[in-house]
Formats: structure tokens, sequence, C-alpha cells
């Protein structure tokens, strides 16, 4: 097929000569240096722009305010909820964040992510019940956060509270998974166990 | 073959009238009529003319209905996740047809998965992945893997409640992920939570990166297609050997075969356009896909479900031992992955027809089958609690007819305790725990009060949330769950022991004789002392 190459493609070629080091390779090879060493030098803040979510834990969370103490009744597990300390005016719904707090006592908390320690999904708190049911795939929680049955292997997220001038704080600002925020509520075991066997 | 050069020399056809002119004058300068009648013209073995063999020009139509809807929809949509939503709601119900479009865009994308995996299933049981196209197979791999990319960041695009919890079953599956897996995290989402950030990273995946790698992918696939030729009929016994199949291959194209255009391509163009038709057709009649409710993570009555072509991945995740989901989940999609890359160089050469390859037939059959019963297990979630079941689903009356008021105390317990969401009776409730209509038929009512205590497998332990006497109530209730002509099971040792307290009582039903249970039981199946 070479020998119908159409005129604009059959401009001649250099002969392979055997002085291939030729002052036109050299300058060829200075070209791919150059560019190569500039792409180094572009990849090093690239990379950086591109990895700039990576941060630690730390650098995301922070304390915010779940109101006053008195809008949770001793003995109850309520819905709170919090706007995510780090948001963009573009973030719209997204940074409204939703937690159960639970008072045990008047002065003793506390305070369970919605999301499911399986895949994420809020889990339902049914009072009458007192369970935690998650509507994806069947996770069951007890009243205490710990896993009732289901597919979870532990129980439900907690977040750190502090009570600062009678206001509930918790430390939040991620989405809580295993990876972050595993602080185990590990009452029972994951086969199956119920928390009531002491 | 010969072949027209059109050098700027002006030694073209002379051919008359405007049309000619200018074509003559595009074509000294593209000079493209030659490679694309070496394309079109170049001859294929006469079997490949076969409606086996439309699927990969139908997902290459698809690819591209795609892309032109998906531009005609970026020019209203908002890719910010404050906006997203509404513009969403503008384009289905203030724009002029934007609902037709977004409906064909969202079923073109249901077709493209479906026929991408015929595709794959018919070329893998033609062994066309043999020498000498096995990059064109693993080309296809990563088109197919792309092409369900597009399908999931296309879901997250539709920011709406299942968009944002998908996300969040997203980064809850790499958070699993040893020592990266926070940081992981943090890249997937662009920042702590699901935010704006995320949103728009997932369009810039589902607008730039992925389709722009997917078309040099399918030009290369293409590519090769002309290049390597259409994969012959397999015929059983004819064996692909490197060193003497390419000349097989051509002697064949060229003693038994015919023009691609149009010996072929007519029916690759009839199945497009039937395609593109049944697209159409299903965008009109059944609409576009959603949104469904905003997504704000505060609303958390919500039921979140993956895009049909994920159900079966929903399935397995809820299906795993809690012991081997994350060993699971990280492995086995990689080592898929593998195998498929695998396949071409494992089986290079060899017989290439379905009829010398049950293993590979049982292997497409059992794929395709486990796949459609996790789908179809999908669909109908029987693992997930009905959430409203307990308040929705009322006991139907013919249970509790004649019914003591200890009994209906019972079925009250059951009902405001949410025992119905997990557990169904007269055919509704939640499927996640056995049926109860029968019940009492399984267990006595000792082992009822001790399941519902202290719960077990699936079910968790009521004994801190009842009181005694809801739980008297609540076995009470149960233990009438039985059909009129089989009597519940009940222990037979304690049986033995009432009926020797009080022997002259007549009124107590008569003992058959050595019961046995049907529930395996810790019950002392001795009937006497």
């Amino acid at each position: 097929m070479t020998d119908q190459l159409s005129l604009l493609n059959s401009t001649p070629t250099v002969p392979a000569s055997a002085h291939s080091v030729s002052r036109r390779w050299l300058l060829l090879k200075a070209g791919i240096a150059l560019n190569g060493l500039v792409g180094v030098a572009l990849a090093v803040p690239i990379l950086r722009y591109l990895f700039a979510p990576w941060r630690k834990d730390s650098a995301y969370d922070s304390w915010v305010s779940l109101g006053p103490i008195g809008a949770f009744p001793t003995g109850e597990t309520r819905l709170a909820f919090y706007k995510n300390p780090a948001a963009n005016p573009w973030d719209g719904q997204t940074d409204n964040v939703a937690c159960y707090v639970r008072r045990e006592s008047s002065d003793r908390f506390r305070v369970f992510a919605v999301n499911c320690a399986h895949l994420g999904c809020p889990v339902r708190w049914f009072p009458q019940s007192q369970l935690f049911m998650c509507p994806c795939h069947g996770g069951v929680y007890y009243s205490d956060g710990s896993r009732a049955s289901g597919p979870p292997e532990r129980g439900l997220f907690i977040y750190p509270w502090q009570i600062v001038s009678g206001e509930l704080r918790v430390d939040a600002g991620q989405m809580p998974t295993l990876s972050n925020s595993a602080r185990l509520v590990n009452i029972s075991t994951a086969d199956g166990d119920c928390s009531c066997r002491g | 073959m010969p072949r027209m050069n059109h050098p700027l020399d002006g030694q073209g056809p002379t051919r008359e009238g405007a049309t000619s002119r200018i074509y003559s004058w595009l074509e000294r300068r593209l000079q493209l009529e030659g490679p694309v009648k070496d394309a079109v013209l170049h001859p294929v073995p006469r079997s490949t003319t076969s409606w086996f063999y439309v699927f990969g020009s139908a997902a290459f139509t698809l690819l591209f209905l795609q892309i032109f809807t998906g531009i005609l929809l970026a020019l209203v949509y908002v890719p910010a996740a404050g906006q997203a939503w509404n513009s969403l709601n503008v384009l289905n119900h203030q724009i002029p047809l934007g609902w037709f479009l977004r409906a064909l865009h969202g079923w073109g994308s249901n077709f493209m998965v479906a026929i991408v995996l015929i595709h794959m299933a018919q070329v893998f049981l033609f062994g066309a992945y043999k020498f000498p196209r096995e990059l064109t197979w693993i080309l296809g791999v990563f088109l197919l893997l792309m092409t369900l990319g597009m399908a999931f960041t296309g879901q997250v695009l539709r920011f709406d409640q299942d968009a944002y919890w998908g996300l969040g079953i997203g980064a809850s599956i790499l958070s699993r992920v040893p020592v990266i897996g926070g940081g992981l995290v943090h890249l997937l989402l662009g920042g702590p939570i699901i935010a704006g950030a995320t949103l728009s990273r997932f369009f810039a995946l589902h607008v730039f990166v992925i389709p722009g790698t997917m078309l040099l992918f399918v030009f290369l696939h293409v590519w090769m297609v002309l290049k390597l030729g259409i994969n012959e009929w397999p015929m059983p016994g004819r064996l692909v050997n490197r060193a003497t199949y390419i000349e097989e291959y051509n002697h064949l194209a060229h003693t038994d075969g015919i023009p691609f255009v149009p010996g072929a391509f007519w029916k690759d163009l009839l199945f497009s356009g039937a395609v593109l038709a049944a697209v159409a057709v299903c965008a009109l009649v059944l609409g576009p896909f959603g949104p469904g409710g905003q997504p704000d993570p505060s609303i958390i009555q919500t039921v979140p479900k993956p895009d049909f072509f994920f159900l079966w991945i929903y399935s397995i995740l809820s299906y795993l031992p809690p012991s081997m989901e994350t060993p699971f989940i990280l492995i086995v999609p990689i080592l898929a992955i593998a195998v498929l890359l695998a396949i071409p160089f494992y089986a290079a050469e060899g017989e290439k027809s379905w009829h010398r390859r049950p293993v590979a037939v049982l292997t497409v059959s059992l794929v395709a089958v486990a796949w459609a019963v996790l789908t179809h297990l999908g669909t109908t979630t029987p693992w997930s609690p009905h959430m409203s079941a307990w308040s929705g689903n009322p006991i139907p009356v013919r249970y509790l007819r004649n019914a003591t008021p200890l009994v209906r105390q019972g079925a009250a317990v059951f009902q405001a305790k949410q025992c119905h969401n997990c557990h169904s009776i007269g055919g509704a409730g939640g499927e996640r725990g056995p049926a109860l209509d029968d019940v009492a038929t399984r267990m006595t009512i000792d082992q009822m009060r001790f399941k519902v205590v202290t719960g077990g497998g699936n079910m968790p332990a009521y004994g801190k949330n009842l009181s005694p006497a809801e739980i008297e109530a609540l076995v009470s209730f149960l233990e009438t769950l039985h059909p009129a002509n089989e009597p519940p099971a009940y222990d037979a040792a304690r049986r033995a022991v009432e009926t020797s307290q009080s022997q002259p009582d007549s009124s107590a039903p008569p003992i058959p004789p050595a019961p046995k249970s049907r529930q395996t039981s810790t019950a002392n199946s001795d009937p006497r002392p």
C-alpha cells in the first residue's frame, strides 16, 4: 500500500544513514527532554491540585452546635440537624446533616450518625420498639447504637460530644464511614448475637 | 483493490454539476475517499453477514445518541448541587419536550448497557477474542467498564435522593480500603461530605473524562475490527492457530467473501435503526427517570435504590455475611476484571465454536441466570424492612375473629412494636424474617417467648423493649397463628405434666402418639415421664 501514498504524504524522508546522531536528531532529543522536564515540573502542582481534598480528619472536623440541651428529653432519641462546618454557597441542601441524639441522663448523651455502618444509608428510629432500622439492606440497631441484626459489622457511628454553655456540641464535619469516625460501639459481636446477654 | 487519488495537480475525475465540483474540491484536500472506500469495500467472510453480528454497531450508534442527547441536556442542566435538581424539574416540566430528551438519554443509557453486555456475550461465545483480536477484546472490556461508569455517574447527575445515597454507598465501599480508604473517600467526594464539589467532579467525569476516553477506545476498537477483519462464523473443528490463522482468514475473505458494504452493513443499519426506534418508543411511552426526592440529607424518610443495572450489586451486598463483605467487595471486582482481561491470553488459540466449548456456554448461562436472579431480588428487596408496614398494613380481620382480649392486645403489640416491618401476616408486611401465618405450628409458646426476648439470627432482641405483659400478649397472639386443621406445636413434656396433674380434665386436646414437633428444638421430645 505504500506505493499508493498521496502526494502530500510522499515527502522525501532522510535516508537512514550510518550517521544517525546528526545535529537534527540531537535537537529533537533536546526538544523531547525539555518537554519532559516541563511536564514533570507541571505534574507536581497538578497532582497537588488533584489531591487537594485528601486531608486528615482533623482538617475537616470541628465542633458544631445542635442547639440547647433542653430540646432533648431524657431517655428519648431525637433527630437533630446541623450545617456541615465546611460548606460552600453552592452546596444547596446537601450540607444539612442529620444525626440522632439520645439523652441518657441529664448530663450524658449519645449522638449517632444517621448513616448505617453497613453502606451509609439513612437509618430510621422507631421509638415504639426502640430500634433503628435501615431501609437498604435491613441493618437493625438497638437504642444504644449497638448492632442488633443484619449486614452491619458494628454499631452505629457516634460523634464525640460536649456541653458548652447549655448547648450540645458534636465534633463533626465528614460523612461518617468505616475509615474515619470508627469509634466503635462494640457491645455486640458481629455474628448475630444480642446485646442483652451481658 | 483499486484506489483513487486526487492529488492537487488536478487529475481528478471530470464530473458535471456543482455538487460534483464541490465534492472534487473537498476531496482534493481531504483525500478521504481512498481510506473510506477501503473500509467500506473490504471483503469480509460471507458468514459474518449474520444477525448475530449487529450488536457492536448498535452500541456504537447508541454511544452517539448519548453524546448527542447529552449535549442537548447540557444546554439546560446546571451542574451545581444547589440547582441541579431544580434544573432537572425545569427540563421535565417547563422546557418544551425537555422531558423527552431526558427520557431519550435515560433509556438510551439502559439500552446501551444492555447491548454492550449482549455484544460481549456474543463475542465471547463466538470466540472472537482469540488471536489476533486479543487487544480488541481488552479494549472492549474497558469500554464495558466505562459504559457502566457512565451509567453510574449519570445516575449521580440526576441529583436526587437515590443519587445522594448511592454516592454514600460508593463512599462507604471505598472507605473499606485499608490505610488509604479515608483519602479515597475524600477524593471521590471532593471533600468531607457529599456536596457541591461531589457533583462538580462527577459532572467532569460524566461529560469530559469518561466520554473522551471512550471515544478514543471506540476508535481503536473499530480500527482493529477493520484492520484485523470481522471474526468469521465459528465452525466446530476449525481451530485457531497463530501460525496459519491470518492466511486462512484472508483466504476465506477473498474466496468466500463479499464487500462489507452492503453485504453485512445493511443488517447493522436496520438493527441500529430498530434500536433507536425502541429507545424513542420507550422514552415516549415510559418517560424520563426521575428526578426523585430532593437531595437533602436531612430528609431521612427515604428508601434509596440504585438504577436497574446496579440492582444485582445491591442484592449481593445484602446477602454477604458481614465478615466476608469487606474482602469480597474489595477483591472480587479486581479479580473479575483481571479474569476478563486474561481470557484472550489464556485461550488465544484453539476452538472457537460454542458447540465445542461447554465451559464457555455454561459460564455465560450461569452468569446470565445469576444476574437475572439477583436483579429480580433487587427489585423486590426481601431483605429490607417495610418501613411503614407497622402502621400501613393492618392484621387481617379473620386472624382476630373470636379472639380473646389478650390475643387482641398481642396483635396490637405486634403492630406497635414494628414486628410487621420484618414479618408478613396475611401476605402483607416485610420479608426480612419468616412469614408468621402458621408460626404456631413451628414453634411452641416457650420457644416464641425465648425468640422474642433474646432475638438471634436476623431477629433483634426485644427483651429490653417489651414489658412482660406485652410479651405475654404477643406470644398469645402468635400462638393463634396456625391453620384450622393443624394444631399448634407444643412442648410434649409440659403437656404430659399438665395432663397428669389434671387427670380427669377431659377438655384437654388428645395427645397423639409420640408427637414430633416440626421445629428442631431443645424441647424434651420424650412424651411421657
